[in-house]
């Protein structure tokens, strides 16, 4: 073991050795005690160094020499003797003498050199300066940068006037690559004189506006090393920035977009208010003059700026960049930038990159942990990517395992739980400890599963393992301690097993739960303290205090019996060898044995001992602190006040230079700055996208009529008709800057039109040489126009007389309208897999069409919020879209839903129309029920499509009263369009006798009915091939049903049939060595009765189907079931 | 400062467990730990944990890729090349040349033939000139590329990622696949590779060269292809398709109560192949520490036991459907210590030819923009990533 040790410490030596020289070359700390610690670490370098200084002469002789081959070898010879942390400084003159030498790689060599000796020996490294000089005039690009690649490295102050004109210089280069060099020296000229701040701040400033994507990394880069805090020096640059993001080389990118998260949470207001989402849709339908009133009435609705979004929609595409810091860096923005709802489109890349390096697992799973504590849902249907692997490092398995502890909830806990059994044996016991912490953590969190939990953790307390046992004593106590009530059971359980545990802590830990419970344990507690008198002088220090604080509870409580015992604790207490002990033990005789010096505090002793303590809270590492977290970050605060993606993050302390993400502002700066005289043809469409969310406010101004005219509502009303032509001409001329104005005018709500309308004259003029983007504009008008025409046309023959109550139906009505126009316009979507995709895509069809026009000149393929409803044509990109949408949305249901790989089938229990908009499905997840053993586990999706939040969604009165039914938990309301999954479970007491109940919301009541398939009332057994054929012929004759069926060609695989008979019952595979026979087996859920399916196959494709069951009735149900799936392909 | 790093590493007691971030006094060590190597990056201020990562994977990539491993003695042996790499990778930390396209023509990869030539004319392995690819908007391919043969091979590579219980039951699975692309044309080629199937991509990343509004709007993969090998697109086949399992594990291993001796019966038969044969066959098996040696026999292939780190290896080779392979015997238990707890897992590796398990296919290969025909290939491979089945 030791000699592997060693082995493996001389190997990281020499590990090292690279280490260094990665450090050293990043130069992040190109210190001089570098070099001593190496020198120190190396000793046998320093040893050897006289022998050097001797054989550094003849290299000497070599750099003098006339041939460049021995030169190179030389300084060949010399970066050696750097690399291993040997003084070569004595060289410089000879060395420094080749900087002009012609031979490129002796000259790199010597810029090594160079940078790494000059500050030692700075008069010498001046002999230098005018090579340098010189070169940097030289007409070869690739000379000048790196002239003034090295002249930046020279740490010597002397020179730093030298290099601030050198860069100047550079900086307006005509190649750019130049010009990112000089942006590279700037930091570089900075931290040797912060001094020349001012100077540089004007470069970086030039720099900025530098088109040339080559340039813009490094440029803010430097911004952000030199003068973070000059939000300023952006703002005109910001769309240059957005759009040229793309483009940019990766590590770029990366400091480009955390740069631009910084400033956006400066510059725009917070699309996290809470009905941003929903406000547009009920108000599209309002006649003007009602809309006036609402739009005073609301508290300014939120607009997202358009720069906003542009910076959104313009990094989205990087999310599938193959470099992890990159997808890294847009999934924070979007998590600290985008609107709630939108988010999650980041989760499946974060997922991708668990599959990267293990460092890079590392660093994600933390991010993901963070944002799993607060948004669950986003990661919910990727928790088997959390599964943890025997193979996984320690520090993954942990962070997997708090991952999937946050992602716990009601619906997927029986499969967490079930995953956890597993890791609870895992050899790794740092981790099977964590573990069950974990369980604890699901058992606080998730009031179904806590007896569940319970009964667990107590199974573990016969576990062989120590740890385990100790951690399954911590946890139970804590949990018993949240709800003590009705554990008494547990309390004697843990008693009989205490003289099995051995682990102090464990043993602790039951005697504290004896003395706060004893008057629930009132026999057994006596015992437990008579025999730890027994052993009390040979325990650990911690139990000895549990003792005499168990011994003093029992005194007070139960004085006749234990009396004695106490006394005699106390007194083996008071001469213990530790003095804790022995003070704690005269502390408790004062306050519990009354005498005559004691005073008051005696009458209290009851109150201070027996106090109910408050429990305590489990909860999650990355919010506080949970136990012993074998983790360094057990840390007393929140990780996530920390941006995601940064050091302080990871390590979840401030680190140095970490610049805060600041609050959203309350309003939004003036946005107008961000205006630029010369616009990049790529954005003249960015703003509409805001517009296509924008609801209306307070319309005092043109550019408000023409957003009402878009919404659709203007209804062909003179006013809006002759605004619409204004309004059109306003587009047109000012494309995207008209929607700043607007949206500056709703940030600011009585923002003086004076100033925004010269605003907007100033920026027609502006645009108007574009002629290009003029034609583009202007074929979007029309067809603007002909929508509204469109649409004005729907509103009058669906709502004729527009009131507040009949605008809901308007609504619908139009909604309608526009399904059946983008069933016309649009070419007919690609008929997705299954059935039920249908089902599922529909919603988000909807949601797609209810957007603008304009759109779809933009390719924005983000999931906006809602606005108006409208027709509209689809383009082919955003129906390419839609399908990518659908897909994955089904993808991520199924996965909630099938923990076996076997197909679901959903059925309809309250169709939209009968519940007024209020819709329900169900299917069996095929998990055992949680809330009792004989229940059936029944998943319902509720659905809101009406357009008025539901509230109070409950289950009423069920006929049989004798039905047994868990309820799921109230929805206290669900939003339209919103939909929730809810378990619940149901006793069918194996009969497919309907089970009825009501579905109530606060006004109304839906009769259903759940008719469950007989294949449903089952659950999986799993037995061997011998057990099955023992349990088969004790059921035979009367119980034995058979039927002899032809199956359909394509069923004839094992494979096929197994799924096919898996998709009718929830039944278990026997695993069997016949190829012509299959058997599976199952149970009745209720009763527990044996239902056996056997399936011989003969010659052709018939087949002889037996079941075998003492249910005979259940069984010809089967039968027929089975026969029917097996027939029909 | 260095020293933290060791000291972290002896607590951890396996290299593999070094937190990757870590805080000293005064400074912040970033590490990756690969090839039996710790690159580690130091800084005193804030920086993305991940652009460190990230850029310390290509520096041992970039090692890997000139010198064909990346070990300590061949970085030794390389010193030179190796600040020159650096030199070029790095602008005072910050990242300037990554692309290996961009860095070959600037420093030439070391071969035998041309340290003779060099020694011998005094010339040098470093480009002169600035290498074209920098500048141009196209930063991942030099221009002047001529080759007599030219050619194009792609690999679709999949990987099984599993977790099968007790029962052989499927916990979870999915297929991760690559393209590994060999292009070797000529001029400034412009490919378009089409699927058959490409809703079956669920999540996908490409290389900087993939056009990504082509692949949103048509789903077909346009790109000015690097020379060279590179890795085209990484994808994720979306988790609705069932995975195919292509072998099952028939397992017994158990410990006896007392006594110092277990008993381990191991077969593997095919399951979902798709008629394909089943190659390199490799059984894993971590034991519990506990396990001082096995006595096993093989039906087919050999078994290694390291008693140094108590891994069983049991190399298959081609799985025979008529012959199952088997091993079989006793393993015998440090006496007196406890019966293990938990039985080990068993990870295994296959490999199935001219198959992509998720039935992924490239339905053609064009290209514009140069006048030669170039010949074009495409494989498929099916391998298992981290297939384990739990005991």
């Amino acid at each position: 073991m030791n000699g592997g040790l060693s082995s493996l410490r001389s190997e990281a030596a020499g590990a090292m050795r690279t280490v260094l020289v990665s450090a050293e070359s990043l130069q992040l700390t190109l210190k001089p005690e570098l070099t001593q610690e190496e020198q120190a670490l190396t000793q046998s370098g320093r040893k050897a160094k006289e022998a050097h200084t001797a054989g550094n002469e003849d290299l000497k002789e070599m750099l003098e020499s006339n041939k460049e081959s021995l030169k190179l070898e030389a300084m060949k010879r010399i970066v050696q003797l750097i690399s291993k942390g040997k003084k070569s400084s004595d060289l410089f003159p000879a060395v420094v003498k080749n900087v002009a030498s012609k031979n490129i790689e002796l000259k790199k060599l010597v810029y090594v050199y160079l940078v790494r000796y000059a500050e030692e020996q700075q008069d010498l490294a001046l002999l230098s300066i005018s090579t340098f000089q010189r070169a940097l005039k030289d007409p070869n690009q690739f000379i000048r940068a790196s002239a003034l690649r090295v002249l930046s490295s020279i740490r010597v102050p002397i020179i730093v006037p030298i290099m601030m004109l050198a860069i100047k210089e550079a900086a307006s280069d005509l190649s750019p690559y130049v010009r990112k060099t000089s942006a590279h020296a700037i930091q570089k000229l900075y931290s040797l004189d912060a001094d020349q701040k001012e100077h540089l701040i004007e470069v970086i400033e030039k720099l900025l506006k530098d088109k040339s994507t080559l340039v813009a990394g490094s440029v803010v880069m430097a911004f952000e090393e030199v003068c973070p805090d000059r939000i300023d020096l952006i703002h005109k640059n910001y769309r240059k920035l957005c759009n040229l993001l793309v483009d940019v080389e990766e590590w770029g990118q990366v400091v480009i977009i955390n740069m631009l998260t910084r400033y956006a949470r400066t510059q725009f207001t917070s699309p996290w208010k809470e009905d941003a989402v929903f406000d547009d849709n009920e108000k599209a339908f309002y006649d003007s003059d009602s809309e006036e009133k609402q739009g005073q009435k609301e508290a300014k609705p939120y607009i997202m700026d358009p720069d906003h979004r542009l910076l959104l929609r313009n990094t989205k595409p990087l999310l599938q960049s193959r470099n992890t810091a990159v997808v890294m860096a847009v999934a924070q923005l979007y998590w600290h930038l985008a609107p709630k709802h939108e988010v999650s489109i980041v989760t499946k890349s974060l997922v991708r990159l668990l599959r990267s390096h293990r460092e890079v697992q590392y660093v994600v799973l933390e991010n993901i942990a963070t944002m799993s504590i607060q948004r669950k849902g986003m990661f919910e249907p990727y928790m088997k990517s959390f599964y943890v692997r025997s193979t996984d490092a320690t520090h993954i398995k942990t962070l997997k395992l708090e991952i999937l502890t946050n992602l716990a909830n009601e619906a997927n806990i029986s499969t967490i739980l079930r995953e956890f059994q597993t890791y609870v044996k895992s050899q790794d016991k740092a981790f099977a400890a964590a573990t069950i912490q974990a369980i604890g953590r699901c058992a606080t969190n998730i009031s179904e599963v806590t007896d569940t939990c319970l009964n667990g953790l107590v199974l573990l307390l016969s576990n062989r393992d120590e740890t385990v046992v100790a951690e399954s004593v911590v946890v139970i106590k804590k949990l018993l301690q949240t709800q003590p009530t009705q554990h008494s059971d547990i309390i004697k359980h843990m008693a009989k097993l205490f003289d099995n545990i051995t682990v102090p802590m464990a043993r602790a830990s039951i005697l504290w739960l004896m003395g706060e419970y004893c008057e629930r344990v009132p026999k057994i507690a006596p015992d437990v303290l008579r025999k730890m008198a027994k052993s009390f002088t040979s325990e650990e220090d911690i139990v000895k205090l549990q003792t005499v604080n168990l011994a003093a509870k029992l005194y007070l409580t139960n004085s006749k019996q234990t009396k004695l015992l106490t006394q005699y604790i106390l007194n083996l207490g008071k001469y213990d060898q530790n003095y804790d002990i022995r003070d704690r033990t005269r502390f408790i005789r004062q306050l519990i044995v009354p005498n005559e010096k004691s005073g008051t505090l005696n009458k209290y002793a009851r109150r201070i001992l027996l106090a109910s303590k408050p429990a305590p809270v489990l909860e999650s590492a990355f919010k506080g602190q949970l136990g012993q977290t074998p983790l360094p970050w057990t840390n007393e605060m929140d990780r996530d006040r920390f941006q995601l993606g940064t050091l302080s993050h990871s390590l979840n302390v401030k680190a140095a230079g970490y610049q805060e993400l600041s609050d959203w502002p309350a309003v939004a700066p003036d946005p107008s700055v961000r205006n630029v005289e010369v616009i990049e043809p790529v954005r003249e469409w960015a703003p509409s996208v805001g517009k296509a969310k924008q609801p209306k406010s307070d319309d005092k101004f043109y550019s408000d009529d023409e957003e009402k005219e878009e919404e659709g509502s203007g209804s062909g009303s003179e006013d809006s008709s002759s605004s619409s032509s204004g309004s059109s001409s306003s587009s047109e001329e000012s494309g995207s800057e008209s929607e700043e104005e607007s949206s500056e005018e709703s940030g600011k709500t009585s923002s003086d039109s004076g100033k925004s309308s010269s605003g907007s004259e100033a920026s027609s003029s502006e645009s108007e040489p574009e002629q290009k983007k003029k034609k583009r504009t202007k074929k979007a008008t029309q067809r603007k126009s002909k929508q509204s025409a469109a649409d004005s046309d729907s509103d009058e023959n669906g709502s004729g007389p527009v009131g507040k109550t009949s605008s809901s139906s308007a609504e619908s009505s139009s909604e309608s309208d526009s399904e059946e126009d983008s069933d016309v316009d649009s070419p007919p979507p690609p008929s997705p897999p299954q059935k039920k995709t249908v089902a599922k895509t529909k919603p988000k069809v909807e949601v797609k069409t209810k957007k603008e026009v304009s759109l779809l000149d933009l390719d924005d393929f983000s999931p906006a919020p809602p606005s108006a409803p409208k027709s509209s044509v689809f383009s082919s990109s955003l129906l390419s879209d839609l399908e990518g949408l659908s897909l994955s949305n089904v993808s991520s249901a199924m996965q909630v839903t099938t923990p076996s790989f076997g197909p679901v089938k959903t059925y309809e229990l309250l169709h939209h129309m009968t519940g007024k908009g209020f819709s329900a499905k169900y299917h069996f997840p095929r998990q055992p029920c949680l809330y009792q053993p004989s229940m059936v586990a029944v998943q319902v999706i509720l659905t809101n499509s009406s357009d008025h939040s539901l509230e109070e969604i409950h289950i009423g009165d069920r006929s049989p009263a004798s039905l047994n039914i868990h309820c799921f938990n109230t929805v206290e309301r669900l939003e339209p369009g919103a939909s929730v999954t809810v378990s619940m479970g149901i006793d069918f007491s194996d009969s497919t006798q309907a089970a009825n109940f009501q579905l109530c919301t606060k006004e109304d009541q839906f009769s259903v009915s759940i008719q469950p398939a007989v294949g449903e009332l089952l659950m999986p057994s799993t037995m061997t091939e011998p057990d099955f054929c023992n349990e088969q012929k004790k059921l035979m004759g009367m119980n034995e049903t058979s039927a002899s069926i032809t199956m359909a060609t394509a069923n004839t695989s094992k494979q096929n049939i197994s799924k096919q008979v898996l998709s009718v019952a929830n039944v278990g595979v026997v695993s069997s060595g016949q190829n012509d026979l299959q058997r599976f087996a199952g149970r009745t859920v209720s009763s527990g009765a044996l239902v056996l399916v056997t399936l011989e196959l003969r010659e052709a494709s018939t087949a002889l189907l037996t079941i075998n069951t003492e249910k005979s009735v259940m069984a010809s149900m089967l039968l027929r079931d089975l026969k029917q799936a097996l027939s029909q392909s | 400062m260095i020293h933290s790093l060791f000291l972290a590493k002896e607590k951890a007691g396996d290299p593999e467990n070094v937190a990757p971030v870590l805080q000293t006094p005064h400074h912040y060590l970033i590490s990756i730990y690969r090839d039996k190597l710790f690159f580690v990056s130091v800084t005193q201020t804030e920086v993305p944990p991940l652009f460190v990562i990230e850029f310390l994977h290509r520096v041992a990539d970039t090692f890997q890729d000139y010198f064909g491993e990346c070990s300590e003695s061949v970085i030794k042996d390389n010193t030179v090349t190796v600040y020159e790499l650096l030199e070029e990778m790095l602008d005072n930390g910050f990242p300037l040349a990554t692309e290996s396209n961009v860095l070959k023509e600037m420093i030439r990869p070391p071969t035998i033939l041309r340290s003779v030539v060099n020694t011998l004319t005094g010339g040098s392995n470093v480009g002169g000139t600035l290498p074209t690819g920098q500048l141009s908007n196209v930063p991942w391919r030099r221009v002047g590329v001529k080759y007599t043969n030219n050619e194009a091979y792609f690999d679709v590579i999949e990987e099984i990622d599993a977790i099968l219980d007790k029962s052989g039951t499927t916990v979870f699975a999915e297929i991760q696949g690559v393209i590994e692309a060999c292009v070797k044309l000529s001029g400034m080629p412009d490919l378009t590779l089409s699927f058959m199937n490409p809703r079956l991509l669920d999540d996908v990343s490409f290389h900087p060269c993939v056009r990504f509004k082509r692949w949103e709007s048509e789903r077909v993969l346009s790109f000015i292809p690097p020379d060279g090998n590179f890795r085209l697109l990484s994808y994720h086949v979306s988790s609705q398709n069932l995975v195919a399992i292509p072998v099952y594990v028939k397992q017994n291993i158990s410990f006896l109560e007392t006594g110092s001796c277990g008993r381990l019966d191991i077969t593997i038969g095919p399951k979902q192949t798709m008629g394909k044969m089943v190659e390199s066959l490799m059984v894993t098996i971590p034991m519990p520490k506990s396990v001082l040696n096995v006595n096993l026999i093989a039906t087919q292939g050999t078994y290694t036991f390291d008693l140094s780190t108590k891994v069983l290896l049991w190399d298959i080779g081609k799985l025979n459907p008529q012959k199952l392979p088997n091993l079989r015997g006793s393993l015998s238990v440090q006496p007196g210590a406890p019966k293990p707890e938990e039985n080990p897992s068993i990870n295994i590796d296959l490999k199935i030819q001219q198959l992509a398990i998720s039935g992924l296919k490239v339905s053609r290969l064009d290209m514009y923009g140069e006048k030669y025909k170039p010949f074009k290939g495409v494989k498929y491979v099916t391998k298992a990533g981290k297939f384990q089945v739990r005991t």
